[in-house]
């Protein structure tokens, strides 16, 4: 098939929405279109905007699956604030996803689906293609599904099968309309369905016909080029957040030499880490689906104990219920990597949306004074990082570690350079100096890290009994000495103080120092830094500092601050991030913007509100 | 610390103080935990793991303070997770001998989720469950075993709970092992603890353990001299449910209910008692074991059931394994060139 087109425009980057109903295949749309894409050398982003209840009645607004993609010449961070084209394969999905096109936005809706009970299950009253309320924006309408039915003739589907490809129509359409080649999909599409030549025939003539349609038909104005993005070189894939989350725990495992143990009750939005783990029996994972999130990190802690990487994961109802097994590891002193893929709360709260709400419960969230390292992730693909970093650290000073990651991390997915594995920094494990006095004595620690050594069962000579009883220096004997605890605590808190030494400076990008100081962490990067460079370009001084390592902070936090008038935390809470900054270093005029809708940051937001400091 | 000959790793030449910690024990002075540390300091030794290789561990409760007295590896974690930590150690190195020690309270209130859950599971581990219906550490507070109308700290016009049996609970759960047995029996602790271990998969022994300051002779129906002969029925494997004194009376069928009988009356033998199977995967005769209490029936002691079955680490070891035989990814550097990449010069 060739690629042409009748009257090009040249875009630098564009924001494609595909909804429809859960049943549509719209996941399956959106990732096609986004793989291609990609091939094609453009940076991407994207968001899947999964529907709350997985089976909603057909036709709801509750029933609607959306994705959304942000594909580009220049460097892509987010999946785009507004969509520039939005496909609605029917009234319910026009309905919830029309706020999501920008004014003058291309749309193009399904005709065939736009009658009477349709638009009456979607609750409106009047066909919004009729009535004129469609009218900031070019509208396209296609009769998808008889023009699927009509292409399909003959292919020997039933209708419902026959149905069913009207969302490869749809694709076939919009990749006219990027001039797109759509090989690789047609490959997708004989490899997915290699077992039923029907539905491979059916699949590749819907998005033939879509194609057709849209170069023929004229219905669309124009198509657009966006040009490969000036990327660097290497190995790319597509990876989600949890994948890589999962990925990077796999890879510290190995260079560790350890098996991976990891323990999980399933909860949206990490259960994806499980799975994803489940599958690598052949590395040497053992996943344990524990009969609650208590469980889950309870045998996580056995398993450090045995001396393997061992790691547990939730969301924050579960991350709540962990709080008394972190403090066994914060005792204990063992290794543990907690990851918490945080959601929208409290409670059950919006369990597919996402939120930063759980800084306060990862910094604070077990009784008495019981630090831990605290770590964010902040892209899909950088989880990788993250999640090598939290067990590295783990390991190395011998305690628990949270990583936070979101909802809108976990299922993002944008473009990923393979690292080089071999040049990860190497992960050393604290193994007792061969000299180490009989009988071992397990609260003896390494002078550089404070961190005890990891003295394993099945090692003769160094049979040990810890837990969650105050312990004394050294010897770990149970204690109850008041000196010896305010040591102990002190200890704690001193062995978690010094990682600072160990993990990189803050640094700032953009300005180095002047006006206003973005201060962020964790799953808002991509719209921090996309605001905060375009500021630059405009011609403000703002700098951004992004924080990976959020308890110990890096070492020169404080200087940071220091460069800069006016310092804007942004955070998806109330402020927690912003609070604690101001108690940690008082005398910086540190201001906040929040959002708790269950929703990313919109660059223009950010930038309205950074402007609104540069020029106040 | 004490000074101890170390580096034993042949577990042969250990005998019972080898296993004796240097801490003080701190159990109150007539405290039933006493006798079973002693039973299992001495079980120990002929149980053939090598002391390196055995971890105790254990929740939160008088009990669960157990792990600190033996000189192996011990954890004290936290109140009634003990099954769960044990199952993570078991899994991340199932070459042990994994030991876990709860109260009743640890069990089967705050812990009743990982102690059915581990039972069901079958992992390779024992559980040692010492039942003084009471809860000791926290100062005398009824427990899920105390007797209904107890009268305690928190009931003081008696409890109102129907109690849990440790058993019917471990059966229900599909345990593969149960045993009980008594603070006062020395012996027959030992050679429980030492089927316990030698069976694969979750070992549950309950011992009826006496707390001599909350809840003092709870058991005496049971242990209590007088009533010793009539009120234990000791089960083993193969031989007829004898009991009473001189074995003068038996259990026998009788419909679907068990009864006790006496030999040489109404021309019952020993031929019209039942024998013990411990061995029947069918759990209904165990559950009605189980269930016999004094004054009507002797309490049911020793290995009432001990089937076996496939454990869970042995499953998920044939798993790693046939994962690594199939495997097409063996490495974090093929995991991540493996599937869609493509290639930006
Ligand atoms: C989360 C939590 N809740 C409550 C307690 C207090 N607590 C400690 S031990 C215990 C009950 C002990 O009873 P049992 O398990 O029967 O052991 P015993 O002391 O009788 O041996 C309780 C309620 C605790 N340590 N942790
Ligand atoms: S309170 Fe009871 S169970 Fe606890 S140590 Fe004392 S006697 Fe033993
Ligand atoms: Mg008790």
């Amino acid at each position: 098939m060739s690629v042409t087109a009748s009257h090009k425009v040249e875009l630098d980057r564009v924001v494609v929405r595909f909804a429809g109903d859960s049943g549509d295949g719209m996941q399956l749309t959106g990732s096609q279109f986004t793989y291609t894409s990609a091939l094609l050398g453009n940076d991407i982003a994207t968001l899947p905007d999964f529907p709350a209840e997985i089976r909603a009645p057909q036709g709801t607004v509750e029933g609607v699956s959306g994705f959304q993609v942000q594909i580009g010449a220049v460097d892509v961070h987010t999946p785009g604030d507004e969509a520039d084209v939005l496909v609605a394969m029917n009234p319910a999905a026009l309905r919830s996803n029309l706020k999501w096109l920008r004014p003058g936005g291309q749309l193009i809706v399904d005709l065939d689906d736009f009658e009477s009970r349709n638009l009456k299950r979607a609750g409106y009253a009047a066909d919004p293609l009729e009535d004129g309320s469609l009218e900031g924006y070019r509208v396209t309408r296609a009769p998808i599904t008889s023009l699927t039915k009509e292409a399909l003739k003959g292919v020997g589907l039933g209708t419902k099968d026959i149905v069913r490809c009207k969302n490869m129509f749809a694709l076939g359409v919009v990749y006219w309309l990027f001039n797109r080649d759509p090989a690789k999909t047609l490959a997708f599409i004989a490899d997915k369905f290699r077992k039923d030549p029907a539905l491979v025939e059916a699949n590749t003539k819907a998005l033939q016909a879509g194609y057709h349609y849209a170069e023929t038909v004229e219905a669309l104005p124009s198509s657009y080029h966006i040009a490969p993005a000036r990327i660097a070189s290497g190995s790319y894939r597509h990876i989600a957040g949890n994948q890589a989350t999962a990925w990077g725990l796999l890879a510290a495992a190995e260079r560790l030499g350890s098996e991976l143990f990891y323990a999980s009750y399933p909860i949206t939005p990490a259960s994806d880490i499980l799975h994803e783990l489940s599958r690598h029996r052949g590395m040497g994972v053992l996943t344990f689906q524990a009969e609650d999130e208590i469980a889950a990190i309870c045998a996580a802690v056995g398993a450090s104990f045995a001396g393997t990487l061992a790691v547990t994961a939730s969301s924050g109802p579960g991350i709540a219920l962990k709080g008394e097994g972190m403090g066994l590891a914060v005792m204990a002193e063992l290794p543990l990597v907690i990851v918490d893929v945080q959601r929208a709360g409290p409670s059950t709260g919006l369990p597919t949306k996402t939120e930063q709400a759980d800084f306060n419960i990862a910094l604070h969230g077990r009784n008495g004074e019981s630090p831990v390292i605290v770590l964010a992730a902040s892209s899909p693909a950088q989880c990788f990082e993250a999640a090598y970093t939290a067990a590295k650290l783990a390991i190395e000073h011998m305690t628990p570690v949270i990583l936070l990651t979101d909802g809108y991390l976990a299922n993002g997915t944008e473009p990923w350079r393979l690292p080089d594995v071999d040049a990860m920094p190497d992960i050393r494990r604290p193994t007792p100096p061969a000299d180490t006095a009989v009988p071992f004595q397990p609260y003896l620690r390494d002078p550089d890290t404070l961190a005890r050594f990891w003295a394993t069962p099945g090692t003769p000579g160094l049979e040990h009994r810890i837990g969650g009883l105050e312990k004394e220096d050294v010897a770990g004997d149970i204690s109850y000495d008041p000196a010896n605890h305010q040591k102990m605590v002190n200890l704690r808190a001193e062995k978690v103080a010094r990682v600072a030494e160990h993990i990189p400076e803050q640094d700032i990008r953009c300005e180095q120092s002047g006006k206003v100081l973005v201060v962020g962490w964790g799953g808002t990067y991509g719209a921090l830094l996309t605001a905060v460079t375009e500021l630059e370009v405009e011609g403000e001084s703002v700098g951004l500092a992004h924080f990976h390592h959020l308890n110990p902070l890096p070492s020169n936090t404080e200087a940071v601050l220091s460069r800069f008038e006016h310092i804007l935390v942004c955070e998806l809470n109330s402020g927690q991030f912003a609070r604690h900054l101001r108690s940690l270093f008082p005398g910086h005029d540190i201001r906040q913007f929040n959002k708790i809708q269950g929703l990313p940051f919109r660059v223009n937001e950010v930038k309205e509100k950074i402007m609104g400091l540069c020029h106040g | 610390m004490g000074e101890r000959a170390v580096q034993v790793s042949d577990a042969a030449k250990l005998t019972k103080d080898d296993f004796a910690s240097d801490q003080v024990v701190r159990w109150c002075p007539g405290c039933g935990d006493y006798a079973i540390l002693s039973a299992m300091q001495k079980a120990l030794p002929d149980m053939g793991v090598a002391r390196e290789d055995l971890v105790f561990v254990s929740g939160i409760g008088c009990a669960a303070r157990f792990p600190y007295y033996l000189s192996t590896y011990g954890f004290h974690t936290i109140h009634g997770r003990g099954p769960a930590i044990a199952t993570g150690v078991k899994l991340a190195n199932p070459a042990l001998s994994v030991w876990e020690i709860q109260g009743d309270g640890d069990a089967l209130a705050i812990g009743g989720n990982h102690f059915i859950h581990a039972l069901r599971r079958n992992i390779d581990i024992n559980i040692l469950l010492f039942n003084n219906e009471i809860y000791g550490l926290t100062k005398g507070q009824y427990s899920p075993t105390s007797q209904q109308g107890l009268i305690t700290r928190s009931t003081p016009h008696g409890s109102l709970e129907r109690p849990f049996s440790a058993g019917e609970v471990a059966l229900g759960a599909q345990a593969t092992f149960f045993a009980r047995t008594i603070d006062t029996n020395p012996k027959l602790m030992t050679g429980i603890f030492k089927a316990a271990e030698a069976h694969k998969g979750t070992s549950l022994v309950e011992v009826l353990q006496n707390c001599i300051i909350y809840n003092d002779k709870t058991h005496a129906m049971v242990t209590g001299k007088e009533h010793r002969d009539d009120h234990q029925l000791h089960l083993e494997h193969g031989k007829p449910m004898l009991f009473g004194a001189d074995n003068c009376k038996g259990l026998r069928l009788n419909g679907l209910r068990l009864e006790v009988v006496e030999i040489g009356r109404d021309g019952i033998t020993e031929a019209d008692v039942m024998v013990h199977d411990a061995h029947d995967p069918d759990p209904t005769l165990h559950q009605m074991l189980v269930r016999l209490r004094p004054p009507e029936f002797p309490m049911a002691l020793g290995v009432i059931r001990a089937v076996a079955a496939q454990t869970y680490d042995e499953a998920l070891a044939q798993q790693l394994a046939d994962g690594q035989a199939r495997a097409r990814v063996r490495s974090v550097k093929e995991l991540l060139h493996s599937g869609e990449t493509w290639e930006v010069s």
